[in-house]
């Protein structure tokens, strides 16, 4: 069944697990949990695939999994607490899980940390609602918020933004 | 009778808890996250709380996806700290308060928050960094210098509380406290965030816009806050941002009014803002005891008002019943 899309969903590269990646992602997580005694990860580490069949994982989990694919986990359940187990397993530090996952060399997502990290600007929706949120006075919106109390209550000028991007949307 | 004299908002970094653990907290990287929190130490020697609630989130650490309470009180006498994978951390034993955690948990249940009882449980880096930042590093074999009730939110699976529930939650624990009859002076931690995410390809987002502007809402207008939907945390703050949520128990617990006595933001440590702050209910014998002159004077005024009032109170009626 396909999954039923949500308003999070426009979050760009985003996975938000939610109750339905809980139920989905059961599987990885608990193998992901199993990796916290030493045992576990010896025998993971020896034989993967056959470690892997004690869990109730889909083919593509299971593959998600082999192929250490952190982003493709997230989408099927996975939880990044949870992954983040299987990446120390590794020997990776979370940093390099980071950036793997946003495709990035570790030095990269070092320095770009280091510079104050990924800006939201252009980075809030993908279908291109890239309005601040009117809930946070001082946001850069429109030169009004100068004034951080007016800010909220200026509505009727979000209600015309928003909608118009809905009907800008229909089109 | 127990009070909440003062809320602290905290990061909990973990990367913090291992900067401290492996002796780096003089590293230049290190010392600029560490220097923000030594007034704070010294203001808590100062202030010497009897307990402190820590409102702080589990990372799959005692709460896996087999459970996920989304409010879990800990009522157990004490918290060991977990084996998050690189051995438990080295720091003492958290001990609890269990007298005045159940007698929470009773006063908030019947109040209507549905809350989990934990009597066994351990506690990850979520609460024992900010309890580094506030009281310093603490000998492993040595205790720390004040008793915890630990109350662990979930953040980790959507949809966490509402930031509305969260702070009608502090509310609730708030009158909890002040029934209890013991004399305690009690602060609460609100910790996590601030705007951060760890996960996916969008991961490395910071937005200090956003993090200044909820840091100033919280100590002066936190309504303002209680409004945000998660979407909107997600979306500016990050997906694990949506953990700021949790600040708002520790302001729903706070008076209305509060004094802000410290502030402190870096970017980055590791992946994450860090943001902390201190708000101080202002004292009530200042703020109930007015001068006894004044007192006296305003009780003849309101003695003389009284029978006019009334009278104004019968005219109307009158009026009323004549129609």
């Amino acid at each position: 069944m396909a999954r039923k899309e949500q308003v999070y969903d426009d979050i760009p590269g985003t996975y938000v697990f939610d109750a339905e990646r809980s139920r989905q992602g059961f599987g990885i997580n608990m193998f992901c949990m199993s990796l916290l005694k030493e045992q576990n990860r010896k025998a993971f580490k020896a034989n993967e695939a056959e470690y892997l069949k004690q869990f109730r994982l889909t083919p593509e989990q299971t593959e998600a999994i082999l192929k250490r694919d952190y982003n493709r986990m997230l989408e099927l359940g996975g939880n990044i607490y949870f992954t983040a187990k299987l990446g120390a397993t590794d020997g990776h530090s979370f940093q390099h899980l980071a950036a793997v996952m946003t495709g990035n060399s570790q030095e990269d997502y070092a320095k770009m940390m280091l510079g104050g990290g990924r800006s939201v600007e252009g980075n809030r929706s993908r279908s291109g609602k890239n309005v601040p949120s009117k809930f946070i006075a001082g946001a850069p919106t429109a030169k009004k918020t100068a004034i951080p109390k007016a800010g909220p209550k200026l509505k009727p000028k979000p209600k015309s933004k928003s909608s118009k991007s809905k009907s800008a949307k229909r089109k | 009778m127990a009070r909440i004299v003062a809320g602290i908002g905290s990061s909990h970094v973990p990367a913090i808890g291992a900067a401290i653990d492996n002796g780096k907290t003089e590293d230049p990287y290190w010392k600029r996250v560490f220097a923000g929190f030594e007034k704070s130490q010294a203001w808590m020697r100062e202030l010497k709380p009897d307990v402190a609630i820590i409102v702080y989130n589990d990372h799959a650490t005692a709460f896996s996806v087999e459970m996920i309470p989304t409010f879990a009180l800990g009522c157990a006498a004490d918290f060991p700290p977990a084996d998050e994978g690189w051995g438990p951390r080295p720091v003492p034993v958290v001990e609890g308060y269990p007298a005045l955690a159940s007698h929470i948990a009773q006063s908030v249940i019947l109040d209507e928050f549905d809350l989990t009882i934990c009597n066994k449980m351990e506690v990850d880096h979520g609460m024992t960094v900010p309890m580094n930042l506030l009281f310093g590093k603490v000998d492993k074999n040595s205790h720390w210098p004040c008793p915890v009730i630990p109350l662990a939110v979930n953040v980790v699976m959507y949809p966490p509380p509402t930031g509305h529930r969260c702070y009608m939650l502090g509310k609730a624990i708030r009158r909890a406290v002040e029934s209890y009859p013991e004399d305690l002076k009690v602060v609460i931690f609100g910790t996590g965030g601030l705007s951060h995410q760890i996960s996916g390809p969008r991961a490395g987002l910071i937005n200090s816009k956003w993090d200044k502007a909820f840091l100033d809402n919280l100590s002066k207008d936190p309504q303002k806050l209680v409004k945000i939907p998660h979407v909107d945390y997600m979306r500016e703050a990050g997906a694990e941002g949506i953990e700021m949520v949790m600040w708002l128990i520790m302001r729903g617990a706070l008076d209305d009014k509060v004094d802000e006595v410290y502030r402190f933001y870096t970017v980055p440590a590791s992946n994450t803002a860090v943001g902390h702050i201190i708000l101080a209910n202002r004292p009530r014998a200042v703020r109930q005891r007015a001068p006894a002159h004044k007192a006296a004077k305003r009780a003849t005024a309101r003695k003389a008002k009284a029978p006019a009032k009334r009278a104004a109170a019968r005219a109307k009626a009158t009026l009323i019943r004549g129609r």
